[in-house]
């Protein structure tokens, strides 16, 4: 009798979202044993390459976010070992993890994203706060929006309305990385757009609306369960919701995503879809918008889990 | 097709009582999931070092326990708690002075459910606590579930200052506030690790009986000295309005989860109502095992065993930051499990542990300790768990985590404002070393 295939999910580490990591990864799963699947959950630590050297491993799922998960280090340690595993490659990993680098490839695609610039703290110290500070306020002028240039779970960002905030936002988001994206902040609707693909090409599932009670989708409005209504289909034209889903098509094969991935947008007051950041490894907890889109449109959530497992082995 | 209202996760959400706002996901908390991982030092917890237990004494009770009354230790017991522990809780509370009768104690499931207790007992909405400035994170919290308002008072080197004791009390009566009692951590306070001087004591009670206050006397660290015993118990001089808490978590062990207060008559009685309400019953298992270990175990030698141990990580701690964070004053206790941090005032603890926990050490930022906001240049550094050779590397990292800070704050200024939302969920969770 055939051995029945053994999936490896990895979540935990020690990130910023070690917490966020292991409830998704326990989602996972549980999704996978729901449809008969072999998977053990494994927090990655200094016994996994051996553990995956020594194991009949068929699939590795990392459940992973931030660093190593969606740098690509740990992807790339699995091509490298030859082990299948769910998620894009280590290198659209790597650009997709950037937040600027994945703007600059998403806008080449033709996809509009907000103006922004991407300082390091070198570049403050080199520089010197005030003046270019003053210089960013007036050319984006307000409001802005900062973010840690890696990372998710809204750590680390702030929503600035005035210049007086500026420079708490900019240490707020050193606090988690060297290097900040300061962006225009676009007023208008947030949609978030996963896309998955089953072996079938990738296929985007009906937006999801974000609107955070507290008016920011903060760490506190994304993991406390009733702080964030959810509307699907958003309640925007249905032209709109269409082009949204296209761009998110467009930028999950710009950044060259695979099997799962979730493109951010802010819609304007014109309709206009502008990117925000694209996700590798989407959180999958009880609140995550992925795991509410695809239940929303009428997916088993743990049978499109197994669904993307079973195609990298057949 | 979604309702026009939306999806919310939590069709209940407009349904919780006021008092459970706070209660929401917190980024801070989130980020002590990563002080588990053995690559951390983690100095945020106060988990204490239950490695020293001699686990095959503890095997041998439960095993008496489950042989000769194997049925009565799986049973319902009374909501008073097990009359044998009591006689054992009396010889243990006579160490530090406090004569008691078996009928005075109540025991309870750690004394954070007596504290829970004494706050459902007392507080209406809008009701003031008084409490050391910082005071115990898990306090503020039932407090604040009870929705008190708590009003810190200044403390230094020898705890509470009875001057600005006096003074807050009448000022918050002058502004029609009422006040239902003092709390306080007498000895090792957590988390400043200060003691209240044996003279304060007695002005404090002093103070409390002049305006009619009760004191909630919280002792777990009390056994738990390092050189010599701290001034007796406020409870040994007073029995009629000090309610006394008592707890074997750190002493012993916190996975019992037993703990007891001790009560003027009138105020016992409904303790003992109210726990029945609350859990019906004490954990009958917990009770005997332990009411047995402590009939047959030298217990008073292990807790001369915990003090060596953590008098040693207190030193070890002490030097280290004597080593790598000179410019740093901190506090120096003479027991218990904490060290209290004053870090430059331009610092922001709480905004700063994302990059602690990126240069893998943990810490409890001192904001956790207040309930005005207070705290943001503060650090608690538990002692109690991490070997000595882990400390010393611990505070090696922090002292990496503080120069990157102050390049940061010599670039942008000081961090005026917290800019993550101020939340109940600054202190670690139970289970964080």
């Amino acid at each position: 009798m055939a051995r029945q295939p053994r999936v490896v999910v990895l979540a935990g580490g020690i990130s910023h979202e070690r917490d966020i990591s292991l409830r998704s990864g326990r989602r996972v799963t549980d999704g996978l044993h729901g449809h008969g699947i072999d998977a053990t959950l494994r927090d990655p630590d200094a016994s996994l390459i051996e553990f995956l050297r020594d194991e009949p491993v068929d699939v590795v799922w990392p459940v992973l976010h931030g660093a190593s998960g969606e740098d690509g280090a740990l992807r790339g340690l699995l091509e490298m070992l030859a082990i299948p595993f769910v998620g894009s490659s280590a290198e659209a990993t790597r650009l997709a993890w950037n937040k600027p680098v994945a703007k600059t490839i998403v806008s080449r695609a033709g996809v509009a994203t907000p103006a922004s610039i991407t300082l390091s703290r070198d570049a403050f110290r080199e520089l010197g706060a005030e003046s270019v500070l003053a210089t960013v306020a007036e050319t984006l002028g307000m409001p802005l929006i900062v973010k840690p240039a890696h990372g998710g779970s809204a750590q680390g960002v702030t929503w600035v309305d005035s210049t007086d905030n500026l420079r708490q936002a900019m240490v707020h988001a050193f606090t988690y990385s060297d290097s900040a994206l300061i962006e225009s902040r676009i007023i208008g609707a947030e949609l978030c757009v996963t896309i998955i693909d089953t072996g079938e090409g990738p296929k985007a599932i009906q937006p999801v609306e974000i609107e955070p009670l507290s008016g920011h989708y903060d760490f506190e409005a994304r993991y406390t369960a009733g702080a964030t209504r959810f509307y699907t289909p958003p309640r925007l034209d249905d032209k709109i919701s269409a082009t949204t889903t296209a761009q998110a098509l467009t930028a999950h094969d710009a950044l060259g995503l695979r099997h799962l991935s979730r493109i951010d947008f802010m819609v304007d007051e014109a309709g206009t879809p502008w990117f925000l950041e694209a996700s590798t490894m989407p959180g999958l907890t009880e609140t995550s918008s992925t795991a509410l889109a695809l239940d929303a449109a009428g997916y088993d959530v743990g049978g499109v889990y197994a669904a993307v497992v079973n195609s990298l082995i057949d | 097709m979604a309702p026009a209202s939306g999806i919310s996760l939590d069709p209940w959400f407009d349904n919780y009582a006021d008092r459970a706002s706070g209660l929401s996901a917190s980024e801070v908390r989130a980020l002590f999931a990563v002080a588990s991982r053995p690559e951390v030092v983690s100095l945020a917890g106060g988990m204490p070092f239950v490695a020293a237990l001699p686990v095959d004494k503890v095997q041998q009770s439960l095993a008496r326990v489950m042989e000769n009354s194997g049925h009565a230790a799986l049973q319902y017991g009374s909501g008073q708690g097990l009359p044998a522990l009591r006689e054992h809780i009396i010889d243990v509370m006579a160490l530090e002075g406090i004569r008691a009768g078996v009928d005075d104690v109540v025991v309870t499931t750690g004394s954070q459910q007596a504290l829970d207790l004494v706050s459902k007992l007392f507080i209406n909405p809008g009701d003031v606590i008084l409490a050391e400035s910082p005071s115990y994170v898990g306090a503020m919290g039932v407090f604040s579930s009870y929705q008190a308002s708590v009003e810190h008072v200044a403390m230094d080197d020898e705890g509470m200052i009875p001057h600005a004791l006096e003074e807050r009390i009448t000022s918050l009566r002058a502004a029609g506030k009422t006040i239902k009692f003092v709390y306080l951590i007498p000895n090792f306070q957590n988390p400043a690790g200060v003691t209240l001087s044996a003279t304060r004591r007695l002005e404090i009670l002093d103070i409390a009986h002049h305006h009619g206050v009760l004191i909630v006397e919280d002792n777990p660290y009390g056994l738990l000295w390092f050189d010599q015993p701290p001034p007796a118990a406020i409870r040994s001089v007073d029995d009629a309005g000090v309610i006394y808490l008592g707890s074997f978590s750190k002493t012993f062990a916190p996975g019992f989860r037993v703990g007891w207060v001790v009560a003027p008559h009138g105020i016992r009685e409904k303790l003992v109502l109210a726990s029945e309400a609350a859990i019906l019953s004490p954990s009958s298992f917990s009770q005997m095992v332990l009411s047995d270990y402590f009939e047959h175990q030298d217990w008073r030698a292990q807790i001369d065993t915990f003090r060596g141990l953590y008098r040693e990580r207190r030193d070890t701690m002490a030097e280290a930051l004597k080593a790598h964070l000179p410019a740093i004053s901190h506090t120096m206790p003479t027991g218990g499990f904490y060290l209290w941090l004053s870090l430059p005032e331009e610092l922001n603890s709480k905004e700063m542990l994302p990059r602690a926990i990126t240069e893998l050490v943990a810490y409890t930022p001192g904001t956790a300790f207040f309930a005005n906001g207070e705290g943001r240049s503060n650090i608690r550094l538990a002692f109690c768990y991490p070997e000595p050779a882990f400390i010393t590397e611990g505070v090696r990292r922090l002292s990496r985590v503080i120069a990157e800070e102050l390049e940061l704050a010599a670039t942008f200024g000081p961090r005026t404002t917290d800019v993550q939302a101020s939340s109940r969920g600054d202190g670690p969770p139970p289970d964080v070393a």
